[in-house]
């Protein structure tokens, strides 16, 4: 099946695959983490008791997604290794101890804290216990930054020399973190991992709606996952343009591509909204375009000059119709983002925020936009970098370790076997969890939907009045 | 002591934190076929589900941590046990999904039973495996390594495959001991015993013979005055052991883990012995792998500072969670 393709090509598969199905876990832990300590903090506040009830729906949720995270992200820590021990021995003194301090300061304090967060409340009470959460969400996001930091240096080089072994040598640290693409990549890769999580919890919130609309856990989460939708996708359209137009400054090719500009526009470039890109024609197939509106959106001047494709050795190129559709497929995502905050802005200014039947199938249908739209501005980005891994300076061709092709396609149908098993499976555990509506006092596991718990756990101990939290964690599992 | 060196003995405690916390909870899952369906399972699984996590970011920090202070060793090393380094990937993946999974689906928990239980052997073995193909050297060409993807495979690493995986089931079974008590308790015991049988003959055949894999190893084992040191690290192994057994017998219940960890890094030390001062045996060496001083000194600022933070709230979440895990609520 595989025969055709070479080691390299298979390694470059195996790779995209394992971080991009890696990546949907943290895309959407990252938002759950957070909500869950926004949860637990209004608890506290306001002692309402459907935000307990919240917090414990979505922490089994929480639980099960940051377990499929873990298992799929322990592997691309020896990925680089195994499959790009090139790139690993020439960027391993730059990416290498950004990734440590990823561990050091990230890993271990959401690990630390998580056995706390999840099994811990009788055992240290309220104050402990929100600290923990705080800090596991903390951790998401340090994890991010840390991260971000070392892909945005191989986007946008900054702060190195090359030795006589020609390793990358940090020479400014400082540089290397903060590097030109960072603070746009951060923002932008954070804000869609809210996105992600406000469009979840919207969805199962307005899936519970369309079935009963008086229960309260489901009012609670359409509503607070909505209001963080009119804020949070406003903001990423504006930090989107901002990342793209930094882009431009530091990977022209890439935009050119994501454009599919071959030509050059002297006096303004249309933007394609539709189109078939043809690397053989050199051209794009069947456009619809608007005339001068890529120019206004890239220059922000409908007379700018483009200078296109054509003007760059192919080599240089990156695969245009995969960086052309994944692109327009991220915006379109975001544009239906907006959308859905708006109508919601509007419904909750009418009053009509849980009535509106067909704003809570718009909800439902938009639930995996997130995931969809993370995954497309990845592979927008990543694709968009080629023929590159350290972004003008050491090609993806030169940093694949030296392995027999078998051995590649081995390990390539392994992981896709393996993955699809376990993750469909994982992902079926948690639509079933979301199925379930979320109840007062959030029973979980009493009555009708026991089968949760296994059977044959001792009872748990009596509840220390004092220590009440609730009832305790076995309800919240 | 220069900063190489230093980073060496950093990354040697990484991978001696992970040996000794994923593996008694690797252990657990060794032995878990072995253990009775429905509370013995849960409470064994209980045992570690909070702190399992945390654990198996040391084998992370391993990892990244090789890559970030010697790059050209995990460069060369990581394709040379790619197999078993896939290997234990994948078996990670079952295990480590099998502590959720297997409380949301009662009809299915025999599945993820099985996948907890054969993860975590594959997982060790693999790591075994990994350890031996190192020890008995690797073809490096240049910057890369240049032998094929079989090459791990020989009876040398087999039997450090098979070390590992009884000597996680002795950590396993001695971590059962201090958690549990009753029926549960009184299986540990047994296994315990059985498993420490076991590690130490496994010890003596890798102890024999690994000096005997290359010419280097020997020379650090037996060169005089070397050997007055190294003399001791058997003599050691002997005395935990006697203890080890003299415990067991007593049904002593935090002393057993002790002395496996002792046994552990015992087996550490042995290792230094053969290895020390290269970083891929007997073709890299320390210094010659580590990365620029600018990147070393960067990450020791962190580390000597993250670290003991690190172990600090690790220490907590263990205190949190002490005592015997039987009359437990979780999950």
């Amino acid at each position: 099946m595989l025969e055709g393709f070479d080691a390299l090509l298979l390694a470059r598969i195996q790779f995209a695959f394992t971080v991009s199905f890696h990546f949907i876990f943290p895309a959407f832990t990252i938002g759950l983490a957070s909500y869950l300590a926004v949860l637990e903090g209004l608890w506290i506040w306001t002692g309402r008791t459907v935000f307990l009830d919240l917090f414990r729906y979505w922490i089994k949720i929480f639980a099960l997604t940051f377990a499929m995270g873990v298992v799929s992200g322990i592997v691309l820590s020896y990925q680089f290794g195994t499959n790009w021990s090139v790139f690993s021995d020439r960027a391993g003194p730059i990416v290498g101890p950004l990734m440590a301090y990823e561990v050091l300061t990230a890993f271990f304090l959401e690990a630390g804290f998580l056995g706390i967060m999840l099994f811990g409340m009788n055992r240290v009470g309220k104050g402990l216990h929100f600290a923990a959460t705080l800090a596991v969400a903390f951790g998401t996001l340090l994890s991010s930054f840390w991260i971000l930091a070392a892909n945005s240096w191989m986007q946008t080089p900054v702060g190195h020399a090359i030795n006589e072994a020609g390793q990358f040598v940090p020479v400014d640290w400082w540089q290397i973190i903060f590097n030109p693409s960072f603070p746009y990549r951060l923002t932008h890769t954070v804000l869609g991992a809210y996105l992600t999580t406000s469009l979840v919890v919207g969805a199962v919130g307005a899936w519970h709606l369309l079935r009963d609309r008086s229960n309260d856990g489901a009012r609670v989460m359409f509503s607070m996952a909505m209001g963080m939708l009119i804020v949070a996708a406003p903001i990423q359209v504006v930090v989107g343009d901002m990342h793209g137009l930094n882009t431009q400054e530091h990977q022209p090719v890439k935009i050119l591509a994501v454009e599919g500009h071959f030509e050059s526009y002297p006096d303004g470039a249309p933007l394609y909204l539709f189109g078939l890109p043809d690397v053989e024609t050199v051209s794009v197939q069947y456009p619809i375009a608007i005339p001068k509106l890529g120019s206004l959106i890239l220059h922000h001047s409908l007379d700018a000059p483009v200078e296109g494709l054509k003007t760059v050795p192919k080599q240089e190129w990156p695969p245009v119709p995969i960086v052309f559709w994944s692109f327009r497929i991220m915006v379109g995502m975001g544009l239906l983002m907006v959308a859905l905050g708006v109508l919601a802005l509007l419904a909750r200014v009418r009053r009509r925020l849980y009535e509106w039947r067909n704003l809570h199938r718009f909800a439902v249908a938009m639930g995996p936009a997130g995931f969809v739209a993370v995954l497309a501005g990845w592979v927008t980005t990543e694709v968009g970098r080629q023929p590159y891994t350290v972004y003008g300076l050491l090609r993806t061709a030169e940093s694949v370790s030296p392995l027999d092709a078998p051995a590649v396609a081995s390990s390539l149908i392994a992981f896709v076997i393996v993955y699809f098993a376990v993750f469909s499976v994982g992902t079926w555990y948690i639509l079933h969890l979301m199925y379930h509506p979320p109840a007062p006092a959030e029973p979980g596991l009493e009555g009708g939907t026991a089968p949760i718990r296994s059977a044959g756990i001792t009872p748990a101990p009596a509840v220390d009045p004092n220590r009440t939290i609730g009832t305790d964690e076995q309800e919240a599992r | 002591m220069d900063l190489p060196t230093l980073w060496a003995f950093i990354l040697a405690f990484a991978v001696f934190a992970y040996v000794v916390l994923d593996g008694f909870d690797l252990g657990i899952g060794i032995l878990f076929p072995a253990l009775q369906r429905g509370r013995d399972r849960d409470q064994a699984m209980n045992s570690v589900a909070p702190v399992w996590d945390g654990n198996e970011t040391w084998l992370v920090m391993g990892g990244g941590g090789l890559l970030a202070a010697f790059p050209l060793a995990y460069a060369i090393v990581m394709p040379a046990i790619y197999t078993p380094i896939i290997a234990m990937l994948l078996a990670l993946v079952f295990r480590g999904v099998a502590f959720e999974f297997r409380w949301r689906d009662p009809r299915h928990q025999w599945f993820w039973d099985l996948s907890f239980a054969g993860g975590s052997m594959l997982a060790a073995f693999a790591q075994g495996v990994a350890l031996g193909a190192l020890l008995q050297g690797i073809a490096v060409e240049g910057r890369a390594y240049a032998g094929g993807w079989w090459d791990w495979l020989s009876p040398f690493s087999i039997l450090t495959g098979i070390s590992l995986l009884i000597g996680y089931a002795l950590l396993g079974a001695t971590w059962l001991i201090m958690k549990t008590e009753g029926r549960l308790q009184d299986r540990a015991f047994h296994y315990a015993r059985l498993a420490g049988i076991g590690t130490l003959v496994c010890i003596v055949a890798v102890s024999l013979a690994t000096p005997f894999l290359e010419e280097a190893y020997y020379q650090r084992w037996f060169a005089w005055p070397n050997v007055l040191f190294t003399a001791q690290v058997p003599l050691l192994v002997v005395i935990a052991t006697a203890v080890f057994g003299l415990s067991l017998h007593r049904r002593y219940e935090r002393l057993p883990f002790l002395l496996a960890l002792a046994l552990f890094a015992l087996s550490m030390v042995g290792l230094g012995v053969s290895v020390f001062p290269d970083i891929v045996p007997g073709a890299v060496g320390l210094h010659e792998a580590a990365a620029p001083e600018s990147s070393l000194i960067f990450m020791l600022v962190g580390a000597s500072i993250l670290i003991p933070v690190i172990l600090a709230y690790t220490a907590y979440a263990y205190w949190i969670f002490r005592g015997k895990v039987g009359h437990e609520g979780y999950h």
